[in-house]
């Protein structure tokens, strides 16, 4: 069951460093829904400075971290767009996984006791989803099958 | 949907982080319940597709404009409404703090809109949606693309919302003149969302049903008989 999520997660991330690292660079450039909404009332030149007019974006500053290394989704000193992109994106992905994965890695509920289960009788949770110390190896192929039943849904 | 500096004002700003702060607190304490060895790390895979897949401005009709995937009810079908607000939240941090897109002073106000308001409405409509719509693969579709299109309206209404309190530039009393073109872009931008939603969502429940945490905790259609798990064995 474990390296199974394992190998899924595994896969995922494959998925994930594949978009943010070639995908990325067929991303569109235009200005996002909440950016071109702000410039309503101002025209724009091909770069998309602001030319004239008055919008609530020309209130924008710049970002306080706008010199750092990864700033604006590229790396600074790479000089290829593509590969500065990408490899900003490949960083970005590990990145998230690292902080975001650890994070959550030490948050987690440990030890076999139902320590905040709270207002969830454990029960109607998948039997291997329970963090049972007693559950023996032989049983988890039967607990994963269990598991699995009420959520067939999309089978 | 990343508010950059400037655009809201000071005060404003720092009344949201502390409201941001103070919510994921909570989604902390809420989504302990649920981590455990096998959520903790898909929630970190989640984190990291809702950042590569943030990556991919889409064009959408109007001339000029592009959107992206907030990741809302893609997080929530995924990793439940708690944790899925800390995934989306994660994401939002290493933007602001290492990829400058998202003003560091506007991070609250970006967590309430994207991780926060666009999570809760997500979760509300997948809790209702999957107990009315048949159990297959259409009727998770179609949870899907409503509840992410419905959760990029609202993310995008609480950053109006949010421009009334403390917007940098007077608009002359015409706000809903500015609430009607965001909602009009991000229902477009919605269309997307939803689309990237349903997808995604749809695969992995083929794949592996019980990784969606919104599937785990459906109810079985009669009143649950709790014991019968024990009583089989």
């Amino acid at each position: 069951m474990r390296t199974r999520t394992r190998g899924f997660v595994a896969v995922g991330l494959l998925v994930a460093l594949l978009v943010a690292g070639v995908v990325s660079n067929y991303a569109s450039s235009h200005p996002d829904g909440l950016d071109s909404s702000l410039l309503k009332g101002c025209t724009v030149n091909a770069d998309g400075e602001i030319t004239g007019g008055s919008c609530p974006a020309q209130q924008s500053r710049d970002h306080e971290l706008a010199d750092g290394p990864l700033a604006g989704y590229g790396i600074r000193g790479v000089d290829n767009r593509f590969l500065s992109t990408g490899l900003s994106g490949v960083l970005g992905v590990l990145l998230t996984f690292a902080i975001g994965g650890g994070a959550f890695w030490l948050l987690r509920r440990r030890g076999p006791a139902t320590p905040a289960a709270g207002d969830r009788p454990a029960d109607d949770r998948p039997a291997d989803d329970r963090p049972e110390a007693g559950v023996q190896a032989a049983d988890e192929g039967q607990a994963a099958d269990e598991g699995r039943q009420p959520t067939g849904t999309a089978g | 949907m990343h508010i950059s500096n400037g655009i809201i004002n000071g005060p404003v700003a720092g009344i949201f982080a502390a409201v941001a702060l103070a919510a994921l607190a909570v989604c902390v304490l809420r989504g302990r319940r649920d981590l455990d060895d096998r959520l903790a790390p898909m929630a970190g895979l989640v984190a990291a597709f809702i950042f590569a897949v943030q990556m991919i401005n889409f064009p959408i009709f109007t001339a000029g404009v592009s959107g992206h995937l907030l990741g809302g009810a893609l997080a929530a079908l995924l990793v439940g409404p708690w944790v899925g607000a800390l995934c989306v939240a994660v994401v939002l941090i290493v933007q602001a703090l290492v990829f400058g897109d998202g003003g560091v002073a506007m991070l609250g106000l970006n967590v309430t809109n994207m991780a926060l308001l666009g999570t809760a409405a997500a979760y509300l409509l997948i809790a209702g949606l999957l107990r009315v719509l048949p159990r297959t693969p259409a009727g998770l579709g179609v949870t899907a693309f409503v509840s992410a299109l419905v959760s990029v309206l609202v993310a995008s209404q609480g950053f109006v919302f949010q421009y009334w309190l403390g917007g940098t530039t007077d608009l002359g009393g015409n706000l809903t003149g500015l609430a009607g073109t965001v909602a009009g872009v991000h229902l477009l931008i919605g269309i997307g969302e939803g689309l990237i939603t349903a997808t995604t969502v749809v695969s992995v429940a083929k794949v592996r049903p019980d990784l969606v945490y919104a599937l785990r905790n459906l109810r079985p259609a009669r009143p649950a008989p709790v014991p019968t798990l024990e009583g089989v064995r």
